[in-house]
């Protein structure tokens, strides 16, 4: 048994896994229609490919990546593009964005796939397969795998890569059933990601409540080299900078990633994946996903993306008297959803349908009496009770200093508050205000520069008219303009040294006449010349070097 | 369907401020027992007449501030404040002392600050130490302990009548009832130059320290490790407090045991126990960090041995506590742990 680092805090919570995880994976129907959205994972939204009336098959590219921080969106199946249009997605925000629709035609017609052998691959050509095949981190953070894939320019030599199947949310059993049953696949996929990343060792975390799962993993990684590490069931285990510090020790600076103390982190899912993209050249068009809570049969069903909650709700016997609110990922950190009528996606890894039995009810909030018991669970070694206060208050400077931004969300603090006050919510709301704040600073910013620059530009358009005109007027007229002023200067200063009581002698008085001629008379001509090195400051350069 | 919007975490333990409230009570009732066993009626008397007061004061601060009666009533923080006050008065203590000292730590401690979680000093010690500071011979006019069932005992209505009409029974004299406490005792002798070993002869003090009140710091212990098992209290405020009177009190007592009673006395005296587990460990007013709890729990034990050595009064817990409710803020703000993956050092 290899040494543990526990990390601050954490919660032991209800787990309430067995209502879900005593049956395998089902095979959840083809549904009519697909709703795809195009942004499923962190990042630019992909460019939609089709549009309405195309024809597509399974597996067919749908949505490009755009951009280095994106990933694509392929069809779950077959069928005809019946609209390209904003549609309800799952997301915090409820607001809706671009989705394919597909209208299915049930035949699941694949598009010419084929097994990809990547030891022959440049590193860069299996990144873009892996790009290309759409995959993210399947946890919930569906972040595009393949940035996190290359190493260079974040790190010389990667020390550890870890296999997160943690799990720590209660009632999500999809990894836990995907290890038992798919074990082979998720090493099979580890050891791409093992290829691309060489790292020191392999270390794969399981919560000990997964017996089964670890067994699995342990058999399938005989001969590997990876090691299967139980951990305790505490939450949040499973999350990446907690999981790190747990089986290796190091912890991921603040604001920074796992990857800057040498490890990577990837869901085990994710790992299959990749076995599935490279071993069988399939992209990401399906996942597991944990339906439970208080429907008729909770389960876990391998369900095409774009599926809507509904139809999987349906296939679990519908929901039970009672259901009050509908979660998407689990009870600590999914969020709720306003509606079933909304598309499965890549970071969907549980549908909760929760009734009064498996909520606490809501209880009025009381003042903070300083407790401390948020302290004592907080993962992040945070002061929870001084970002409430800062933030309630909001003097978000404050807030920061007591390391805002280091807040995982985790909801450990609000599960223990004795006064029930909703701190993360506080927590998300001075995030978002100081997120607002900084646009509106970068806005002002970029409004001041403009500002500027237009000034400077008006100034020069100014200089250059003058300086048109001066050439078009006879040099003359500028040379007796000159002499006239510089004579007028001249007087001006002869009277000021002979009102003098003592007149300095006349050398240094010719000297201070002669500076102030060469001064005056420097200063005209100069201007052109002035105004060609704004122009072109090149020709002196140049002539240098020549 | 259409849901409900809820933000996470969509779950949560079941814990309240009423329950930790009501726990602090319950931890409370051995520590009342056995000083009612010693004491009589009054400790009793007291506790129903303090509570009474409490909750009205609490009913009409309330009504006064706008805020909803029932969820604050239910949260016990009044009936707290009464019991802690309750306990730490005198057992034959007027009426009016006791709901004067009520309302000083209700309504001008608490609800004058803000009400629940916003009060810098602990309501209770305010309460007695405005009572301590204006009335200082009704609050030092402590019990013998010649407890229920024995022959010098008060009866239940004669207590009342003190209490009530400052009616003394015709029985007994006022001296022949009442007396210094050990800790006064202890401190007006070494006054006069006798020997710690040789008060320590002296009736008053049992086997460890003050006759009868060693059982009810016995009683308070128990109860206050209940607390802290149950992590209603953090261990780290009453370790903190007891340790550093603790050392303090060996370092004295090391130097010079004539002059200086040994800690173990110290600790079992007074109201040390009975602060280190139950007042001090007032969460609104003390400090919020790990370190911070024990830099304040000792603070409070170093100055209650200076107070009870040095100072004016034969004990200092009360004022020991609002001197370091004073420093709490400063104590969070230069112990502030190292977030997760912040630099050491």
């Amino acid at each position: 048994m290899s040494r543990l680092y526990p990390f601050h805090g954490g919660l032991k919570t209800v787990r309430h896994k067995t209502e879900s995880n005593q049956w395998p994976i089902q095979q959840a129907a083809l549904p009519r229609w697909l709703t795809v959205p195009l942004r499923q994972h962190i990042g630019a939204i992909a460019k939609p490919l089709v549009q309405a009336g195309d024809r597509v098959l399974k597996g067919q590219m749908i949505g490009q990546a755009d951009g280095y921080i994106s990933a694509a969106v392929h069809a779950p199946t077959s069928g005809v593009v019946a609209a390209v249009e904003t549609r309800p997605v799952p997301h915090p925000s409820g607001l809706p964005d671009l989705c394919v629709v597909i209208d299915s035609d049930g035949e699941e017609c694949w598009i010419e796939h084929e097994p990809v052998d990547y030891r022959a691959l440049h590193p860069s050509e299996l990144r873009n397969v892996l790009r290309n095949a759409g995959i993210v981190g399947l946890g919930g953070a569906a972040f595009p795998s393949a940035v996190k894939l290359n190493l260079s320019g974040q790190c010389e030599h990667l020390d550890t890569l870890i296999l997160n199947g943690a799990e720590c949310e209660p009632w999500i059993t999809c990894d836990d059933r995907l290890m038992r049953e798919r074990a082979t696949g998720i090493v099979a996929g580890l050891q791409v990601m093992t290829c691309l990343l060489e790292p020191r060792e392999v270390l794969i975390g399981i919560e000990d409540d997964k017996p089964e799962a670890i067994a699995a993993m342990a058999e399938a990684c005989a001969g590997t080299g990876y090691q299967v590490r139980p951990i305790p069931t505490r939450y949040p285990s499973g999350s990446v900078k907690q999981l790190v510090k747990l089986l290796t020790g190091k912890e991921t600076p603040v604001e920074g990633l796992p990857v800057d103390v040498g490890v990577q982190c990837f869901n085990a899912a994710t790992a299959y994946t990749v076995h599935r993209a490279i071993d069988h050249g399939e992209p990401v068009i399906s996942r597991v996903v944990t339906v439970t809570g208080h429907v008729s049969q909770p389960g876990n069903f391998e369900a095409l993306l774009g599926t809507s909650f509904a139809d999987l709700v349906e296939q679990c016997g519908g929901y039970r008297e009672g259901v009050e609110r509908l979660i998407m990922g689990g009870p600590m950190m999914g969020f709720a959803l306003h509606s079933d009528e909304v598309p499965l996606t890549k970071a969907a890894n549980c549908i909760l349908a929760a009734s009064a039995a498996e909520l606490t009810p809501a209880q009025p909030v009381m003042p903070c009496i300083r407790c401390g018991a948020c302290v004592d669970v907080c993962p992040a070694d945070l002061l929870p009770q001084q970002l409430y206060w800062h933030a309630r208050a909001k003097e978000f400077d404050k807030a920061q200093d007591y390391h805002l931004f280091s807040c995982i969300e985790c909801g450990c603090c609000s599960a223990v508050c004795p006064s029930h006050i909703p701190l993360v919510q506080y927590y998300r709301y001075a995030k978002n205000e100081i997120w607002a704040q900084e646009k509106e600073k970068q806005k002002a910013e970029l409004a001041r520069q403009r500002h500027q620059a237009r000034l400077e530009r008006l100034e020069r358009e100014k200089q250059e008219r003058e300086a048109k005109l001066r050439q078009k007027a006879p040099a003359k007229t500028i040379k007796a303009a000159e002499a006239s002023e510089a004579g007028i200067k001249l007087d001006i200063e002869a009277a000021v040294a002979h009102a003098k009581p003592h007149p300095p002698s006349s050398i240094s008085s010719r000297a201070e006449e002669g500076e102030s001629i060469t001064d005056y008379s420097a200063r005209t001509p100069a201007l052109p010349v002035a105004e060609g090195g704004n122009q072109e400051p090149e020709p002196l350069s140049s002539k240098q070097d020549a | 369907m259409r849901f409900k919007i809820v933000t996470s975490p969509h779950i949560s333990q079941d814990v309240s401020v009423g329950q930790m409230m009501r726990r602090v009570l319950y931890a409370m009732i051995p520590g009342i027992a056995a000083l009612t066993g010693f004491f009589g009626w009054g400790i009793l008397i007291n506790l129903v007449i303090a509570t009474a007061v409490a909750l009205l004061a609490e009913t009409v601060m309330l009504t006064v501030r706008g805020r909803p009666l029932a969820l604050h009533l239910s949260d016990f923080s009044a009936v707290v404040t009464a019991w802690l006050l309750a306990v730490a008065l005198p057992p034959l203590a007027p009426w009016w002392l006791t709901a004067l000292g009520i309302f000083s730590a209700v309504v001008v401690a608490k609800h004058l600050y803000g009400g629940l979680g916003y009060n810098p000093f602990n309501p209770a010690m305010v309460g007695y130490v405005v009572l301590l500071i204006s009335f200082p011979r009704e609050m030092s006019t402590w019990l013998i302990p010649h407890g229920l069932g024995q022959p010098h005992a008060l009866s239940f209505l004669e207590t009342l009548r003190v209490i009530f009409n400052s009616e003394w029974p015709a029985r007994f004299a006022l001296d022949a009832l009442t007396g210094a406490t050990p800790l006064d005792a202890l401190r007006t002798q070494i006054g006069l130059g006798l020997t710690v070993t040789g008060i320590r002869n002296s009736p008053v003090f049992g086997i460890i320290a003050g006759q009868g009140w060693e059982w009810a710091a016995l009683g308070f212990l128990a109860g206050g490790l209940w607390l802290v098992y149950t992590r209603t209290a953090d261990w780290r405020i009453p370790a903190g407090m007891l340790g550093g009177l603790a050392i303090i009190a060996t370092i004295f007592y090391l130097a010079d045991p004539q002059h200086y009673a040994p800690p173990w006395f110290h600790i079992w005296s007074g109201a040390a126990i009975f602060g280190a587990f139950f007042i001090a460990t007032d969460p609104v007013t003390a400090s919020t960090t790990a370190r911070g709890r024990l830099i304040y729990g000792a603070g409070i034990g170093v100055l209650v041995y200076i107070i009870r050595g040095f100072g004016g009064y034969p004990d200092g817990v009360a004022f020991s506590v609002l001197l370091m409710n004073i420093a709490a803020p400063a104590i969070d703000l230069y112990t502030q742990p190292r977030v997760f993956g912040a630099r050491r050092g």
